[in-house]
């Protein structure tokens, strides 16, 4: 389980000889049984220009994962550490600090620098000792850089802070209902609006290179698929079809997009290659194909189809060869998502009157639901492939942004307050 | 499935209703358009009761989206999952496709929809079914195939903000509207 390898990669990185047993109580716990503890660790506001916000920023992120308890900056008696001074252990150890992450802000030419360490307060040890450089403005960004270094080290797996997520934000009345294409920070930060909400706005992607997304624009007229470049603005049709398209997904290599078209009401799967623009057909049955997703290498996508006379989940070769079934429970399987990290599929699943956010392997095995609720939908993995956004909507109610861990134990709403759904996680920033 | 088929008849009997209620509520007032085809089971134009003041035009005007929507029509509704026609869809199919072999100017669009019981890619690809078999059954009535273009809103329009059974039933549904040539 890859939980095990969590938790004893937080021990490992805390020098699992030097914690003492009630330490080491807190932090192996049979995964199943209960759950897990989050570390404790203290985060004492940064010296210098926006210090205390950048620690603040941290200390949400660690905080959200669900792995980590930020302690209160109420309880800390040791004030005013300097990055090249050793921390005053036992005074951290006195409030049960486990980790403490101090750091400190320079003006260096115009530009932000920040130092930082990581300590463990049981060993007493230095984990880290980085320095980031930036623009002023983009101090939120260093801090998210921070809280990566810091996740990575204390649980082995990458960090996902240092990211944004595309998505639909929604407004209006259920039946006039806006839908139009966003962007914020994953700590809900810096929202913006990417269309104008005339159209609907669905199924936004993020392109590997994380500066270029796709998505489906709907009107009474027809559907379109578009690229649309993040820095620049530019706004581009992937052209003409038959009936609808829908769907749109990247490649791995950013180089082709996959997509769905129907015709005469019959969905099929095709794959565009962005730079000659010829679209090969992938599958050709009678029934419903659609949400391609691809493998992460590229070799394969899973897709959603009901040729089997209910939506379930296939995977096929990129060229559209050797598809098999891989769901088999009672229920509805859509939206299947393949994970960054290779390891799982998630996908949605109907089962009577509920929705569920699962994960099962690439070979349909190992099924697990990590969420029930009225309606979920439109599961997006972190970079790390281990947290999943996804919407949730109460009967009658908006339709809100969700995070849940790939174990199903950290559920919680999403930083972003307003009404939003179809999420797209983008990999992590350079 | 019972339940469904219940309800289904319900929604027949209701729009009967309204049907009928509509033809009797437009009975009384005078009609400006004198070629009116052989109506369903019309009775002859009674005679109009001296009216005081100058007839006012109330009534829809022939070949008008009005006149579509109170003599075959505007949706048809679809089970759970399902997009084949149901048979309490076929008369209003078969009125729309008489209605518009009557003026074959009027360009539609049918909109398939889907309940929010599902989710939304999927669904979109539910509601392009569902238009098509409206489509295809038009056809097959004589209607044009190029007077006629097909659009799914999967479940991103419904009609009815409801989230019980009926307020499903209702939003799993093909609209058409008309999108050209109509008065």
């Amino acid at each position: 389980m890859r939980l095990t390898r969590l938790i004893l990669a937080l021990c490992l990185a805390l020098g699992g000889m030097a914690l003492t047993t009630t330490a080491r109580a807190e932090i192996e716990v049979d995964v199943n049984k209960g759950d897990v503890k989050p570390l404790p660790i203290a985060i004492p506001a940064f010296g210098g220009d926006r210090g205390a916000e950048i620690a603040q920023v941290i200390s949400s992120n660690l905080e959200r994962s669900g792995l980590f308890v930020p302690l209160d900056p109420k309880s800390f008696t040791e004030q005013n550490l300097e990055v090249a001074v050793q921390p005053q252990f036992p005074l951290w150890k006195a409030i049960n600090a486990q980790a403490l992450v101090n750091g400190q802000v320079t003006m260096d030419g115009g530009r932000l620098r920040v130092d930082f360490r990581l300590w463990d307060v049981f060993s007493q040890q230095q984990l880290l000792g980085l320095q980031f450089t930036s623009t002023p403005e983009n101090w939120r960004r260093i801090a998210h850089k921070i809280s990566d270094a810091v996740y990575e080290r204390l649980t082995g797996e990458k960090g996902y802070f240092d990211t944004r997520v595309v998505f639909v934000a929604e407004s209006g009345g259920r039946l006039n209902r806006t839908k139009t294409l966003a962007i914020m920070d994953q700590d809900g930060a810096n929202p913006s609006y990417l269309t104008d909400g005339k159209a609907i706005i669905m199924s936004p992607r993020f392109s590997s290179n994380s500066q270029e997304i796709t998505f489906m624009s709907l009107r009474p007229e027809g559907s379109s698929i578009y690229l649309f470049n993040l820095e620049t603005a530019r706004r581009e049709s992937l052209g003409e079809f038959p009936g609808m398209v829908f769907a749109p997904r990247f490649s791995p290599d950013g180089r082709k997009v996959a997509f769905a078209v129907e015709r005469s009401g019959n969905s099929d799967i095709y794959l565009m290659d962005l730079q000659s623009r010829k679209a090969q057909r992938l599958t050709s049955d009678p029934a419903i194909d659609t949400s391609p997703s691809f493998s992460p290498d590229g070799g394969r996508l899973v897709f959603n189809s009901d040729r089997g006379g209910q939506p379930q989940l296939y995977v096929m070769n990129s060229d559209g060869s050797g598809a098999a079934r891989i769901s088999f429970g009672s229920g509805r399987y859509t939206s299947p998502v393949w994970s960054p990290s290779g390891d799982f599929i998630a996908f949605t699943k109907q089962t009577g009157n509920s929705f569920h956010i699962g994960v099962m392997r690439p070979d349909g095995s190992d099924e697990r639901l990590l969420t029930t609720s009225y309606l979920d939908d439109s599961p997006t993995w972190a970079p790390n492939g281990r947290v999943l956004m996804f919407s949730r909507e109460t009967p009658g109610g908006p339709s809100r942004l969700w995070t849940v861990d790939v174990t199903g134990r950290i559920l919680r709403p999403a930083p972003y307050p307003g009404s939003g759904s179809d999420p797209a996680w983008s990999p992590l920033l350079n | 499935m019972i339940f469904e088929a219940r309800t289904a008849l319900k929604l027949t009997l209701i729009a009967t209703a309204t049907l009928s209620m509509a033809a009797c509520g437009s009975r009384p007032k005078p009609q400006l358009v004198t070629p009116t085809p052989p109506p369903v089971q019309q009775e002859a134009p009674a005679p109009t009761p001296p009216a005081p003041r100058p007839p006012v035009d109330q009534g829809p005007i022939a070949g008008s989206v009005q006149d579509f929507v109170i003599k075959a029509g505007d949706l048809v509704y679809f089970d759970v999952d399902q997009f084949d026609v149901r048979p309490d869809a076929i008369a209003t199919l078969k009125a729309q496709a008489a209605w518009l072999n009557r003026y074959p100017n009027v360009q539609i669009r049918i909109e398939g929809s889907a309940d929010e019981r599902g989710t939304r890619e999927y669904n979109l690809s539910l509601g392009s079914r569902r238009a098509n078999s409206v489509s295809a059954f038009l056809v097959s009535q004589g209607v044009a195939p190029s007077r006629i273009t097909t659009v799914s809103y999967g479940k991103e329009k419904p009609i009815d903000p409801g989230t019980d059974e009926s307020a499903y039933q209702r939003n799993r549904n093909a609209h058409t509207a008309l999108t050209g040539g109509a008065r």
